[in-house]
């Protein structure tokens, strides 16, 4: 496994490379410079033109930009927004990765969760009502005009029924009053600092529980009470601590963005799944299950699904650029300050460096998503785990 | 032993009178009608066909619409001197209900739909279904285009990389690691901050990414499975060169897969031009998109003028749904573990 995920990192990181020149020539290739925008000011002498060209370094051959260019990225030094001016790029991408980070994670772990859920289901029950409703659902929302699905929801659960806030990561009005040095940035990063501190709990949990001298229902216990003792402990240290009606707020914000984006996505992973069932179900070591007398939960779950699930865990690198694409508009529609909003804004405003600074960002997301991916199915994928064994 | 004579006698060979191109031409239209059975036997990729053929309907009919509108002359005391015809009102980009509405109050825009604006009227007072059929015919020329150069590319690379192997199917696989790895939509805003995007350009940009993507790794393996059969190596001894193999063995062979793509190509291609559109990155006169766009950027929301985000997003989502289940439909075919027999 060790050499699989060498080889993989190795292969990601001369991607990210390429990607990152990819960015630059990109910028190169299109017409103009940034002294072009001056070219109609009768202000601006030929003398100022070119200080300002030699400022920004545009006098130099192409590859000494180049190389000064790959350095500035991989040193984070990503220059100053026009649109913002005095803040520097990365200031601005600092703040706003983590919010796409949580908005992308928990979207995509319901809709996989849910339309795995589901598919494993409705493939077992296939041909019956439940199947063919819930595919042509599924269907419906994963071919469905983005943007209106995240309009008609904002409309439904924002407006009609007034559930949740339209739009925003806070609620200006709570905040106003709230004591000194208190900012969303920080009560955000102790949020995800809780979640991570869940993460790793559960985690060792279930390597507590995978201990083969463990009964069956003890195991169950301990993977299913042991999150929910973290959840209460957490839910009750932030009551306490006073700061737990502005994380309130943060969360009542997230729950409508973080819903219409698993809606769109949970299609293409059930259809997947069930697909790739209907194809496990007709293998032989699962008729043998059946003739074994196991009992037919057991069989869907425990032999079937486990094979089943890795051409959907496969599936999840290929989708995320749609997922992606959707957490833009979902960025965009319930203004969500997060990576996608800001690249979009900054292609408006034809803020160049912040543009591309979004962008390698981007970039940098995607890829270090894949190489998790990677990871989840070496795990997963016994041919890969055992052999390096 | 005596060997007898080993011609066959005249009963058993058959000779061919029949010209060549006949016989080509039977064995394609027996290929079609065994194809259109499977196609047909999955009603999804019908239903798939029947909207498309309701799309260019739409699209078809609006020229011979604006051509009957410009024929209705107003009388100038009905349309406040400005509209002479009814093309003027229904034009779908420079159009203007100045028309009085009830109580003699002129038609506020967006105005709801009503008989005379079967779809309503979107903020500068534009009709909004004149603007949708004519959008039609756009996002029609739009979509095949950037789907055929996207499939033809990635067929061809497919069909090359998978015939030559080594060096040149190593560099196009990678290129299209790197393809697959790109984000697609923040990839074209990033795009539309260098330079200003239109239709034109989109669909370049489009075909170029879909062709050298993910498309031709699937092409790739298909036309793999084709290179290794026996009559490859027949034509190889025939004298057949590496070019004659190719377009006349292996790509007619990993068509049927190149058609799938290209729905698929079709619906990618316009959701993202519609994404862009409604984004507000994208130079055209109008679009699906850009009606939503209007409404958006004007301030109505869902609540004030529904029809102006519904009805375009509706379209949007049968346009493409439309494709897919063609797309869909021709699974079967593409795909012979599908198949009941």
């Amino acid at each position: 496994m060790g050499a699989f995920l060498l080889k993989r990192t190795l292969h990601i990181f001369l991607i990210l490379f390429l990607f990152v020149s990819l960015t630059y020539l990109l910028f190169q290739v299109t017409p103009g410079s940034v002294v072009d925008k001056f070219l109609g000011n009768p202000k601006m002498t030929p003398e100022i033109i070119a200080k300002i060209r030699a400022q920004f370094g545009l006098d130099d051959p192409w590859y000494v930009q180049y190389f000064r260019y790959l350095k500035n990225v991989f040193t984070g030094q990503l220059g100053i927004s026009y649109s913002q001016y005095p803040t520097p790029v990365w200031d601005i991408l600092k703040d706003r990765i983590p919010r796409t980070l949580v908005l992308f994670l928990s979207s995509r772990v319901i809709s996989f969760y849910l339309g795995f859920i589901l598919g494993k289901i409705i493939a077992w029950k296939r041909g019956s009502l439940i199947d063919t409703s819930t595919t042509a659902v599924g269907i419906t929302f994963w071919t469905m005009y983005y943007p209106l699905l995240a309009i008609v929801n904002i409309w439904l659960f924002g407006f009609l029924l007034g559930w949740f806030p339209i739009n925003g990561f806070t609620n200006p009005l709570l905040w106003l009053n709230a004591p000194e040095g208190l900012t969303v940035n920080l009560i955000f990063a102790y949020m995800i600092l809780t979640g991570f501190i869940f993460l790793i709990l559960w985690m060792i949990a279930w390597l507590i529980a995978k201990k083969p001298e463990l009964s069956g229902k003890t195991k169950k216990r301990i993977i299913y009470i042991s999150p929910l003792m973290v959840v209460i402990i957490a839910v009750l240290v932030w009551g306490f601590s006073g700061y737990g009606k502005y994380a309130w707020d943060i969360i009542y914000h997230m729950i409508l963005p973080i819903f219409t984006l698993a809606l769109i996505s949970f299609g293409g992973t059930m259809l997947l799944t069930r697909d790739s069932m209907m194809e496990t179900i007709q293998e032989d070591y699962v008729m043998a299950a059946r003739a074994k007398g196991l009992p037919p939960k057991l069989i869907r779950d425990k032999y079937a699904a486990r094979t089943a699930l890795l051409p959907v865990v496969t599936s999840l690198t290929l989708s995320l650029g749609f997922v992606l694409s959707g957490g833009v508009i979902t960025e965009s529609l319930f203004s969500w300050p997060g990576l996608g909003r800001t690249l979009l804004d900054a292609a408006l405003m034809q803020d160049v460096p912040l543009a591309i600074g979004a962008f390698a960002f981007t970039g940098v997301f995607v890829l270090i998503a894949h190489l998790v991916v990677d990871i989840l199915y070496a795990v997963l994928d016994p041919r890969i785990s055992i052999e390096t064994i | 032993m005596l060997v007898k004579n080993s011609i066959p006698s005249g009963s058993d060979a058959k000779i061919i009178s029949e010209s060549l191109w006949r016989i080509r031409l039977n064995l394609l239209q027996q290929a079609w009608k065994n194809n259109w059975q499977i196609f047909t036997e999955k009603k999804i990729g019908l239903v798939g066909l029947w909207i498309i053929g309701f799309f260019i309907l739409l699209a078809i009919s609006h020229p011979i619409l604006m051509a009957y509108w410009s024929s209705q002359e107003l009388p100038p005391e009905a349309m406040m001197g400005h509209n002479k015809s009814l093309a003027d009102v229904y034009d779908p980009i420079r159009g203007l209900d100045l028309r009085p509405g009830k109580d003699m109050m002129p038609l506020s825009h967006p105005a709801a739909p009503s008989w005379r604006h079967p779809f309503g009227t979107d903020p500068m007072g534009r009709d909004v279904l004149s603007q949708i059929m004519y959008s039609a015919r756009i996002e029609f020329l739009f979509g095949v285009f950037s789907a055929l150069l996207s499939v033809f590319l990635a067929t061809l690379v497919g069909a090359v990389s998978a015939y030559f192997g080594g060096k040149i199917d190593a560099f196009f696989m990678r290129l299209a690691d790197l393809v697959l790895t790109l984000p697609f939509l923040p990839f074209l805003i990033f795009l539309s901050s260098l330079l200003t995007l239109d239709l034109f350009k989109l669909g370049l940009v489009l075909g170029l990414l879909g062709g050298f993507g993910g498309r031709t790794i699937v092409l790739k393996s298909q036309a793999l499975s084709i290179k290794v059969r026996p009559y490859i190596e027949a034509a190889k001894i025939a004298g057949g060169s590496h070019w004659h193999i190719i377009f006349r063995h292996i790509i007619p062979n990993i068509l049927p897969l190149s058609f799938f793509y290209l729905m698929l190509g079709v619906t990618s291609a316009v959701m993202s031009e519609a994404t862009l559109s409604f984004l507000g990155l994208l130079q055209a006169p109008i679009s699906w998109g850009l009606i939503m766009n209007f409404a958006r950027s004007f301030g109505y929301s869902f609540y004030e003028a529904w029809w102006l985000y519904l009805i375009p997003g509706v379209t949007i989502t049968l346009f493409c749904g439309s494709f897919y289940l063609v797309g869909r439909g021709l699974d079967t075919l593409v795909n012979p573990k599908l198949r009941k027999r």
